[in-house]
């Protein structure tokens, strides 16, 4: 039925179509139109990117529906799609990711809605872009130009010290960006080709392939965040709305993840194993640092946000430990966090909505007020501890039965995060959620609504879905997972 | 799918469904149907366990899966069921009490307005622990471990409000992830060197391993198999309360009653027993965790037997008693009489759950008192309870014919023969406790049910407004009906002794080496039941259980003005004992402030000051100097200016190259 479309420009370019379509119904007075319009974007995005998982061939390990076409044939840029196992799962995640924020956003942004939901349809598109371009230059401007939605979603919907963040996600992004661009020219030079697949199989020297390695790692460490350049993370969580939480925690993060499973690993393998302590050493400091600093956190959604950043450092350890528990676990553990920290970020939102603050002192026994709203929330709270039976257990259940393999100490410093993360996690529960009710606000809260339900609904089940039968998930990733990791295992040198 | 499949799998999902439809719909369906909801679906899990138990009896026992959760790598992660004769003691144990415990709710959870999320919870607890004990690997044993955890969370802090309630449910959640960490660890251990989690496939090759060494710090090589059961054991020593990870379960008291019993007296903290029983293919093959099982278990059993008797809140004399007898289990463990241990996890379920539930009734009569020195004399009014409840007490201090002293009488003979070192502590130390037992459960029977009323009866519970103020009285029958049948059990089930120790009933499914022969001696001793309790009465644990009792009736009946003459006499042991050996105090002081310390340095001093203080802002104000330079271009966002460029190059060059 799908055969013959051009699946992956449809799932690209819809929502960027529709998002235009969006943004030309003006100002203010059509805000409904702009807000139904926007839904059946994202709804036949999300729609589209079905068949990319109903039809993938989970036995294959190379690209699937592939497109080509000559873009800039002087320079042999080509307009290259394609997806593997690695990548496919992601694009889910934006797809059904937008709708959420779409729903999310639909009461609560009552200025220039128009330009809101056209930022989030069209930044759905570039990301998507990220996850299927196939030429490194279509790679880079997807990349670039899905950050100016989320400076303007943060800039203009964003809280009063919006400036301080953009200034800071600025500073960290454009060094690490620009010389990702000079590592693909480099690649150029010696390849003649801006295709991934060939950078693949290029043949580097070890001194090329360690400068091309830390090239890509100022790029990706920013987007993933790694300790030490993470500091950006929690102060634009806090000044964005709470869509653009969303999707910076469930999607932008995970870019940075995938570019060194897409790019560093296959491109320059010796100088991935060469580099690899100093990776898993970055990537346990995240793990046990950021989780003793989310643990006195008194702003919730900078609590999320370093419990992000301790997670994600699962991600990058998993990645560096070379074997099929440690990326397979990455994996789920990125699709598990775009759930799990993207359901914290709106149960937030909707604290936020009604008390206008993200204070953890100014809430106490909203579980009186709010049972159901408090149900979610425990569940939400349950998976980012890791609780087997939700997502949250599965992908760092994973890495640590890989990191087990290659040295006890990896996997006991990352299971402190069992620890930790249930500590900051339920902590915060506790004094939020439990307790007799603190002040008149928290008296006056009233339930989520049928739309909150919904949004939260929707992720509870994805969140028990992979945790109690993760498989489906993990089957489509083996091939290619395993095709990688050979990959890897073989010298360039 | 036969047809004894699908009563294996009708065992966890009843109670799932209950749990599910009471918790999802209770708000439609009313209280009455969701109690009835979760009350038929244990039934049918009870039933089906019997069934299951006979036909295992008949010998058929499984093994297999139900289905793939996971592939990686080359491993399959199962879920699926082991279905021996452990399995099934311990099914028809949990569905038993669980059963009762939901009677019993009933009658003490009536005016409760969180009965329906109740009854859905207990439900969910007995899905998660007929999960763990049925599983056929580790995998799935993790997910019972952690679920009944959850659960066990969530009903410590049932009563929301109480700052008391969840300060001990998360530290209760916590301190079992302690455990669980270790436990993680073992099972990634175990998986790193046998290549598979399936319990069949590693205790099938734990022998050749028998002299594999791992080197945590490299040049002192270390047994696998004792690293991997020690481990595992951590795991165990916060599930079951062992010392020093015990903190939590007298905290735990603050949940309601029925949940005390059901899952901080009879089934979930014995999960870690249960567990080290099943690992017995590879804790027979390391000596050194043998011996630190045996140790610490001494150490629960006597220690904690001690505070017990300073309490005055008589559910928390239940609980140290708790805690005391799982050391008692943990030390036949340890003496590699694992199906010691178990028998006695089944004679304590019952007498242990009688008592909970004995002193729950007390405390309704009570109006939710709980100071046993504000009550005394409630035997006349309450003979139902009290009779129950007695026998509950015979049982536990270990006086024959009861089921105590059949289970407990054989973990002093098994350590006794054992030659594990540390078995001579460990012998001492249940010995001694014997004593103690006897004394601290006779002290709380005399304190509560004899002697003169030291409540006021006169109008102080007026204020309740439920109109049953004034004198206590006994309970109704959903209360009392439970307490009589768990009182059987408390009396008969010692009976058993002979067939589940010494002729074999646990058969393939536990494990004993062949130079651990404290059991295989003491079955060579066993004559039957009778000879049993008339040769005890020559023997010591006898005269201390006597002797316990003695002391309790002199001091709290003859001679009650004695009691506070003594403490002022040893004012410093018993401040000792009533601080809990400091325990509580020194870990919220070095661990949770310790951790708060470090986090506020690192964030203050890190990110703040080192990372964004230096570095990004000083990058910033390099910036903003060179921004002045270039002030006319009036950029709050360079950056899109930048990436304007970018973007027109790339135009015009789709444009102008490609033509």
């Amino acid at each position: 039925m799908f055969a013959g479309l051009p699946l992956l420009s449809l799932v690209i370019w819809v929502p960027i179509a529709a998002g235009v379509a969006v943004l030309a119904t003006g100002g203010d007075r059509n805000a409904g139109l702009a807000r139904v319009l926007a839904l059946i974007g994202a709804l036949v995005g999300f729609a589209l990117s079905l068949p990319l998982y109903t039809q993938f061939d989970t036995l294959q390990a190379g690209m699937q529906f592939v497109e080509i076409s000559p873009w800039i044939e002087t320079f042999k840029i080509t307009y290259h799609l394609g997806v593997d196992g690695i990548s496919v799962l992601f694009i889910l995640l934006t797809s059904f990711t937008t709708v959420l924020a779409v729903i999310a956003g639909w009461k609560v942004i009552e200025k220039r809605v128009a330009q809101y939901m056209a930022a989030f349809l069209i930044m759905s598109g570039l990301m998507i872009g990220v996850f299927a371009a196939l030429d490194a230059l279509l790679f880079y401007v997807f990349w670039e130009a899905m950050l100016i939605p989320m400076f303007l979603i943060i800039g203009i919907w964003g809280g009063p010290n919006r400036v301080y963040a953009s200034l800071k996600f600025f500073l960290y992004t454009l060094l690490g960006s620009l010389l990702m661009l000079v590592a693909f020219i480099y690649l150029y030079t010696q390849g003649g080709t801006f295709e991934i697949l060939d950078f693949h199989r290029l043949p580097l020297t070890m001194t090329e392939q360690i400068l091309i390695f830390l090239a890509f790692f100022m790029a990706f460490a920013v987007k993933v965040p790694m300790w030490p350049v993470h500091t950006w993370l929690p102060d634009a969580h806090v000044e964005a709305p709470t869509g653009g939480s969303v999707v910076l925690a469930a999607i932008m993060l995970k870019m940075g993840a995938y570019g060194f499973l897409r790019l560093s690993l296959p491109i320059a393998p010796d100088a991935s194993h060469a580099l690899s302590g100093f990776m898993i050493t970055l990537s346990l400091i995240a793990v046990v640092y950021i989780g003793l600093v989310a643990l006195v956190q008194t702003d919730m959604k900078k609590l999320i946000a370093y419990s992000s950043i301790s997670h994600m450092g699962f991600v990058t350890l998993g990645s560096f430990i070379f074997n099929a528990y440690g990326v397979e676990g990455a994996l789920v553990q990125m699709l598990s966090h775009g759930f799990v920290a993207g359901a914290l970020f709106l149960c937030v939102g909707v604290l936020y909505d009604r008390m206008h603050s993200r204070m953890i002192a100014d809430y106490g026994g909203v579980a009186n007020k709010m049972p159901v709203f408090a149900a979610f929330f425990m569940l939400f709270a349950m998976a980012n501890s890791g609780l087997p039976g939700t997502s949250g257990f599965v992908g760092e259940f994973m890495v640590i039965m890989g990191a087990i393999k290659v040295n006890f100490w990896y996997a006991f410093l990352a299971g402190i995060t069992m620890i930790s993360g249930a500590a900051y996690t339920l902590w915060m529960v506790k004094r939020v959620v439990f307790g007799a009710v603190a002040n008149d606000h928290v008296e006056h809260l009233e339930d989520i609504s049928p739309r909150e339900f919904l949004v939260l609904g929707l992720l509870a089940v994805a969140v028990l879905g992979i945790g109690l039968y993760p498989q489906p998930f993990t089957e489509v990733m083996h091939h290619s997972v395993n095709n990688l990791l050979s990959h890897v295992a073989q010298s360039k040198l | 799918m036969t047809e004894m499949q699908k009563l294996y799998l009708l065992v966890p999902l009843a109670p799932l469904a209950g749990a599910v439809i009471a918790g999802l719909f209770g708000w439609l369906i009313g209280r009455a149907a969701s109690h009835w909801v979760t009350i038929l679906s244990v039934v049918v899990s009870f039933v089906a366990s019997v069934a299951i138990f006979q036909d295992v009896l008949a010998g058929h026992t499984f093994n297999g899966s139900v289905y793939t959760w996971l592939t990686t790598g080359e491993t399959r992660f199962e879920i699926g069921f082991l279905i021996d004769r452990l399995t099934v003691m311990m099914m028809l144990v949990v569905t038993f009490v669980s059963l009762m415990v939901h009677i019993y709710t009933i009658g003490y959870m009536a005016e409760d307005p969180g009965y329906q999320r109740f009854f859905s919870y207990i439900s969910l607890f007995t899905f998660s622990m007929l999960m763990l004990v049925m599983s056929n690997n580790f995998v799935q044993l993790f997910f019972g471990w952690e679920a009944v955890g959850l659960v066990s969370y969530l009903l410590i802090g049932f009563w929301y409000t109480r700052p008391t309630a969840i300060y001990a449910n998360l530290k209760a959640f916590l301190v079992n992830r302690v455990g669980d960490f270790g436990f993680l660890l073992g099972i990634g251990l175990v998986l790193a060197h046998f290549g598979t989690l399936d319990y069949a496939a590693v205790f099938a090759r734990a022998p050749e391993m028998v002299n594999a060494t791992i080197e945590l710090i490299p040049g002192s090589p270390w047994l696998l198999m004792t690293v991997i059961c020690i481990l595992l054991f951590i795991g165990a020593m916060a599930k079951s309360a062992q010392f020093p990870l015990h903190v939590w379960l007298p905290d735990s008291m603050e949940g309601p009653t029925p949940i005390s019993a059901l899952i901080h007296a009879a089934t979930m903290v014995t999960a870690g027993i249960f567990m080290v029983a099943r690992m017995s293919p590879l804790f027979e093959l390391s000596e050194t965790a043998l011996s630190v099982v045996l140790v610490i278990g001494g150490i629960t059993a006597l220690f904690m037997a001690l505070i017990a008797i300073v309490q005055t809140d008589i559910k928390r004399v239940v609980a140290y008693s708790t805690l005391s007898q799982l050391g008692y289990m943990t030390v036949a463990l340890g003496a590699s009489a694992y199906s010691v241990g178990v028998f006695h996890l089944m004679t304590h379920a019952f007498f242990k759950a009688l008592l909970f539930l004995g002193a729950g009734s007390v405390i309704i009569a009570m109006h939710h008192e709980q100071d046993m020195t504000k009550m005394g004399g409630l035997k006349k009014s309450m003979p139902i309870t009290y009779w129950m409840m007695f026998i509950g007490a015979l049982a536990i201090s270990g006086v024959p014919g009861f089921a105590g002293f059949f289970s407990k009488d054989a973990i002093i003979e098994a350590v006794r023969f054992s030659n594990t070192p540390g078995s001579s502590f460990a012998y001492f130390a249940v010995l001694t406790t014997v004593f103690i037992t006897a004394f601290y459960t006779f002290r709380l029977v005399f304190m509560t049910f004899h002697g003169k009323p030291r409540f006021d009866t006169h109008g102080q519970h007026d204020n309740h407004g439920h109109g049953h103020g004034g004198m206590p009285h006994e309970s109704p029958w959903v209360v009392t009906v439970p307490l009589i049948l768990l009182a059987i059990p408390s009396l008969a089930a010692g009976w058993l002794i002979g067939p589940m120790l010494y002729e074999g009933y646990f058969g393939e499914s536990i494990v004993i080496a062949q130079e651990h022969h404290a059991l295989a001696q003491m079955a060579e001793e066993f004559h039957g039941v009778l000879p049993m309790m008339l040769h005890s009465l020559g023997t010591a644990p006898f005269w201390l259980a006597i002797g316990g009792i003695i002391t309790a009736w002199f001091l709290y009946i003859k001679r009650p003005e004695l009691p506070p003459i003594i403490k002022a006499k040893f004012g410093l042991i018993s401040t000792i004992l009533e601080r809990k050996y400091g325990l509580d105090e020194f870990n919220d002081w070095f661990f949770a402030g310790g951790a708060r310390l470090i986090g506020r340095s690192l964030w203050k001093g890190g990110d703040v000051a080192v990372i964004d203080g230096f570095f990004v802002n000083g990058t910033a104000r390099l910036i903003g100097w060179f921004s002045t330079l270039l002030r006319h271009l009036q950029s709050g966002y360079i950056y899109h200016y930048a990436f304007a460029m970018i973007i027109g190059v790339f135009v015009l060059m789709t444009l102008f190259v490609k033509g």
